[in-house]
């Protein structure tokens, strides 16, 4: 292997691992938080859903590799674009659903 | 008991009281199944015919052959779901204070069929047919990105629509509507086998819809030749590409709805039975997130076709490109914002209706945006009245209307009087028959010669669109006036004599919708008959302006014997003015192409058993029909023999030949093209 | 970095020539399209549950049913999981070595085969504390949403299992490399869906 791929071998395996810890701890904050019972509900739901976001671009950046750079426009296209219609269809059913809910009780 | 519990292990709930004798309409339908079927076998089997289908037509990857399958198909379940059609136009016709000619029963099974094959077993294979067949040639591809999944898809919807037609023979079919709506399709009320035919055909229609979607889109990302950019693409591509998001999104809906009714039936889940914290308007609700996507899914690509054939036909270029290409978008992207407009009467507060009432409206924007651009295409062109055009001028009148009703439907107050009345029924066969059956047999004429080599008989063609648009207008007209008049749709027995004359003149329609078939069935024979002085060997009959014109009829398996190079729209155009078209390249090239594959066919049969086993309860089936399909495909990727090379010196051959041919003929002129003169190369004439 | 063009990882794309790379970015396209068709699929389910959560019908509900031990493990399993895929990719990508390539295959499968089973486990559990998805609508979106990843798990499962097989018969070809490379965004895909799960499902569920 000559020095460049050791150095660009070495570069890949950090994000690895930084991706590994980053993840076990975004995931052992909110399940301890809810374990031991730290913060009133409220405050968990919400920390749970900000370390969940976080770790999922956690994981799309280490994990899948989706970055901003040009040559990847193509995936990140794609992938935002499938956000706003999973907004769409998942908020909208939610947002309609419970809107029935609450006029039938 | 044991033998009845053998007989049940092995052909589960299936018994001879499952043949069709309820109704004598049923019986002589089976009937015309079993022996159409009976036919084909030995007529395939005494040409000694079956080698050749299944080695050049069966296992083919090649997107031209499965494109022509995907319309066969299509063809076929059009026969069959339009005369269930006209049956049921009968029926009202005679179901005046008394049972008209089909039992209750019966006739809810027809609505049922004729609703689920016209959308997922005629409309989607005739689209997917016509894109496979036409979209890689317009962007100079060799084939599409993945093609052995195309012919997996390709099985799936056969697999599909096998099971539809055994449901004719064996058993009955879901009295529950195109839509089946819990909690009627439920266990609770709907406790036999028809519900489950229902769930399988349709599992299978839309798995193998969500790959053709990916299939396309990776295409036309990925496979377009140089110079071809996304504004440059022919406007039947951008539909593709837009219909193509369309199923990779809102498939998944279907998907999962149906899985969930299927957990609901067979494992005893609530998610929408009546009790037990089941939700059925959430199923609705998750059809709709489909349904909305879908009517564009079918709209979209007969968009596309117009745009081809009023462009050539009025001997332009399209008015507006980009305008259209950006309603398009448009339109893709907002239906996914309006389903709920399918559902206003199930009990959201008035400002939600209010919204997705407007959002529907919005829609009329972009819609409007092409009608004028085509519109603006025709003016002062060189119109050439051919059967293409004709639908296209029928298309914009009537689609019109029909949107026109649409924006009157959108309002959430008018909605509630004509809600599940027959005027909606008007409206949505008024934008589909125009839109997508129009534009898909539109295509069909105009690309007939391409994909066959001899053009479709003008004659019968001619009577065949003047039947459809006399016969949609006379049977569906009078529906709206039924509507308002307050009659329910799927009505199979009423005592109000106002109905009455209405009906009558819906049933004359739906008659003169069944000359409008035979025409179709004579003007192919006819066609097939007179093949020779139809021929169109050259392969640009029309004077075509796009890519898939330039090459010879039917093309070359290898489509282009050196992919192409464009510098703009209207590509094949450009070329025969500046001189570049049919000229031989500078050297040839070995071309390498997928090899057959049986995997298609594989998962058509371990499907449709599947789907079977599974209405039926036949459990051994099932695991073994599924078994196969995922053992096929892990089979499938250890075979690394899967490319054959076609060397250079045939390419030559073929070619040359095919020039020789171009340079020997005298080219036509465009007035010349529906006379038998037209051998498929067209005078370059002055834009 | 240097300057070359970032890739994905696990293909030394800079060295294949332009065809094969056109094609590799093809089909690494076409799955990122399946995936993203997937991902509507798991939100609709993800959307379903969340309008179930009132839907108890007097069954259970998740203080009763959840276990945040088996969640927690489980969690493990699957990032652990997605880790040593990676060491699988890196290994393919600059070692070229297939010994190398199959036992991280190895360990990635063996930490799946954990996750399904405490998975399994904890299904049992909860149908043995009188929550089976018959119970209530609650119960049968929760078994629908998290058994549909289940699922994928498995076939995830099996797909390491064939790769295992395809990189002793064939090496490491291109045909291989880019399947590979497919089987490691469906895995880490997977591992996004359960970030979602059990912050919605489980999470969500003791809290609220």
């Amino acid at each position: 292997m000559s020095a460049q791929d050791a150095k660009e071998r070495a570069h890949d395996a950090r994000v690895y691992q930084v991706g590994l810890v980053l993840a076990l701890v975004l995931s052992a904050v909110p399940f301890g938080a809810v374990a031991l019972g730290l913060l009133p509900a409220s405050g968990l739901l919400w920390m749970i859903a900000i370390c969940a976001i976080v770790q999922i671009l956690v994981h799309f950046r280490c994990f899948l590799h989706i970055d901003l750079s040009s040559n990847h426009r193509h995936d990140l296209q794609l992938i935002l674009f499938s956000v706003c219609i999973v907004i769409l269809m998942a908020g909208g059913t939610l947002w309609v659903i419970g809107n029935q809910r609450a006029m039938m009780m | 008991m044991l033998s009845q519990n053998i007989r049940f292990a092995v052909f589960g709930n299936l018994s001879f009281s499952a043949l069709p004798f309820y109704s004598v309409i049923a019986t002589i339908a089976a009937s015309m199944v079993v022996l159409g079927a009976i036919a084909c076998i030995v007529v395939i089997t005494r040409a000694k015919a079956w080698t050749y289908l299944w080695k050049e037509w069966f296992t083919s990857v090649d997107h031209k052959r499965v494109g022509i399958m995907y319309v066969i198909v299509a063809l076929i379940m059009l026969l069959r779901a339009a005369i269930e059609a006209i049956l049921m136009r009968v029926h009202q016709a005679t179901a005046f204070q008394q049972q008209g000619i089909l039992p209750p029963e019966h006739f809810a099974q027809l609505f049922t069929t004729h609703g689920t094959i016209m959308i997922f077993f005629m409309a989607m294979p005739f689209l997917i047919g016509l894109f496979n067949l036409i979209m890689p040639l317009q962007i100079g591809a060799r084939d599409v990105s993945f093609p052995v999944m195309n012919s997996v898809s390709l099985g799936m919807t056969i697999g599909g629509s096998v099971l539809m037609m055994i449901s004719l023979v064996l058993g009955k079919f879901s009295t529950g509507g195109w839509s089946g709506y819990p909690p009627y399709t439920e266990l609770a009320f709907s406790n036999d086998m028809g519900v489950d035919y229902w769930i399988w055909a349709l599992t299978l229609s839309s798995l193998s819809t969500t790959m053709t979607g990916i299939n396309f889109a990776a295409t036309i990302y990925k496979k377009r030749c140089e110079g071809m950019t996304l504004m440059a693409m022919p406007l039947f591509t951008w539909t593709c590409l837009c219909t193509s998001i369309l199923m990779i999104f809102a498939m998944p809906a279907i998907t999962l709805a149906t899985a969930l009714l299927a957990l609901d039936r067979y494992a005893d889940m609530h998610f929408f039975t009546n009790g037990m914290g089941g939700n059925m308007m959430n199923y609705i609700n998750m059809f709709w997130l489909f349904g909305h996507p879908e009517v564009y899914i079918l709209v979209l690509p007969a968009f596309g076709v117009f745009s081809e054939t009023i462009a050539t036909f009025s001997g332009k270029t399209l008015y507006g490109y980009t305008s259209l290409i950006y309603a398009t978008m448009v339109i893709a992207v907002l239906s996914f914002t309006v389903w709920l407009h399918h559902f206003f009467t199930m009990g959201q507060d008035a400002n939600v209706n209010a919204i997705f009432g407007i959002a529907t409206m919005l829609i009329g924007i972009p819609t409007g945006v092409k009608i004028y651009d085509w519109l603006l295409t025709m003016f002062r062109g060189e119109i050439r009245l051919t059967v293409p055009m004709l639908y296209a001028i029928g298309f914009m009148i009537l689609f019109t209307i029909g949107g026109c009703a649409g924006i009157v439907l959108a309002n959430p107050g008018v909605d509630y009087q004509v809600h599940n009345t027959l005027f909606l029924v008007a409206h949505f066969h008024n934008v589909i028959i125009p839109g997508t059956l129009f534009g898909m047999l539109s295509g069909y004429h105009y690309w007939f010669p391409k994909a066959f080599g001899f053009r479709l008989s003008e004659t019968w063609g001619r009577r065949a669109c003047l039947c459809w648009i006399a016969g949609f207008v006379l049977a569906f007209f009078p529906l709206y006036a039924l509507g308002l008049l307050g009659m329910p749709r799927r009505t199979a027995e009423y005592f109000d004599p106002a109905y009455r004359p209405w009906t009558l003149i819906a049933a004359v329609g739906a008659l003169i919708i069944a000359a409008a078939l035979a025409c179709l069935v004579i003007q192919l024979v006819v066609s097939i008959r007179d093949r020779a002085q139809q021929a169109v060997p050259i392969g640009d009959p029309w004077d075509g302006r796009t890519l898939e014109w330039s090459i010879a009829a039917p093309p070359p398996e290898y489509n282009f014997a050196v992919l192409p190079t464009v510098h703009g729209r209207d590509a094949f155009l450009d070329a025969k003015h500046d001189g570049s078209a049919y000229r031989a390249p500078e050297h040839y090239e070995d071309i390498v192409l997928p090899k057959n594959a049986a995997i298609g066919p594989v998962i058509c049969v371990a499907g449709g058993a599947a789907g079977f086993a599974l209405t039926w309860h036949i459990w051994w089936l099932a695991i073994v029909g599924v078994a196969t399909m995922f053992a096929a495909l892990i089979v499938r990727s250890f075979n690394r023999d899967t490319e054959r090379v076609i060397p250079a010196a045939e390419v030559r051959e073929t070619e040359e030949a095919w020039l020789r041919l171009a340079h020997s003929l005298p080219p036509r002129d465009r007035n010349a093209e529906l006379s038998i003169e037209n051998e498929g190369l067209a005078t370059v004439a002055a834009e | 970095m240097s300057g070359q063009v970032k890739q994905h990882p696990g293909l030394n794309l800079h060295r294949e020539d332009a065809e094969t790379r056109d094609q590799t970015e093809e089909v690494l396209f076409g799955f990122w399209v399946f995936l993203m068709s997937d991902l509507v699929l798991f939100s609709l389910l993800f959307a379903t549950y969340g309008t179930m959560l009132h839907s108890m019908a007097g069954g259970p509900g998740p203080k009763q049913l959840f276990d945040i031990r088996n969640a927690g493990i489980e969690t493990v399993a699957l990032l652990l999981s997605t880790f040593s895929f990676g060491q699988a990719s890196l290994a393919m990508k600059y070692d070229d070595a297939p010994g190398r390539v199959q036992t991280w295959l190895l360990v990635t499968l063996g930490l799946g085969l954990v996750f399904l089973g405490y998975e399994i486990y904890d299904f049992v559990d909860m149908i043995g504390k009188g929550g089976p998805p018959s119970r209530s609508g609650y119960l049968s979106s929760f078994f629908a949403l998290v058994g549909t990843h289940g699922l994928h798990v498995t076939c995830g499962c099996v797909w390491i299992i064939v790769m295992i097989a395809q990189v002793r018969m064939f090496g490491l070809d291109t045909l291989v490399k880019t399947r590979l490379l497919r089987l490691g965004l469906f895995w880490h895909f997977l591992d996004v869906m359960w970030v979602g799960i059990f912050s919605v499902v489980y999470l969500q569920g003791l809290v609220g």
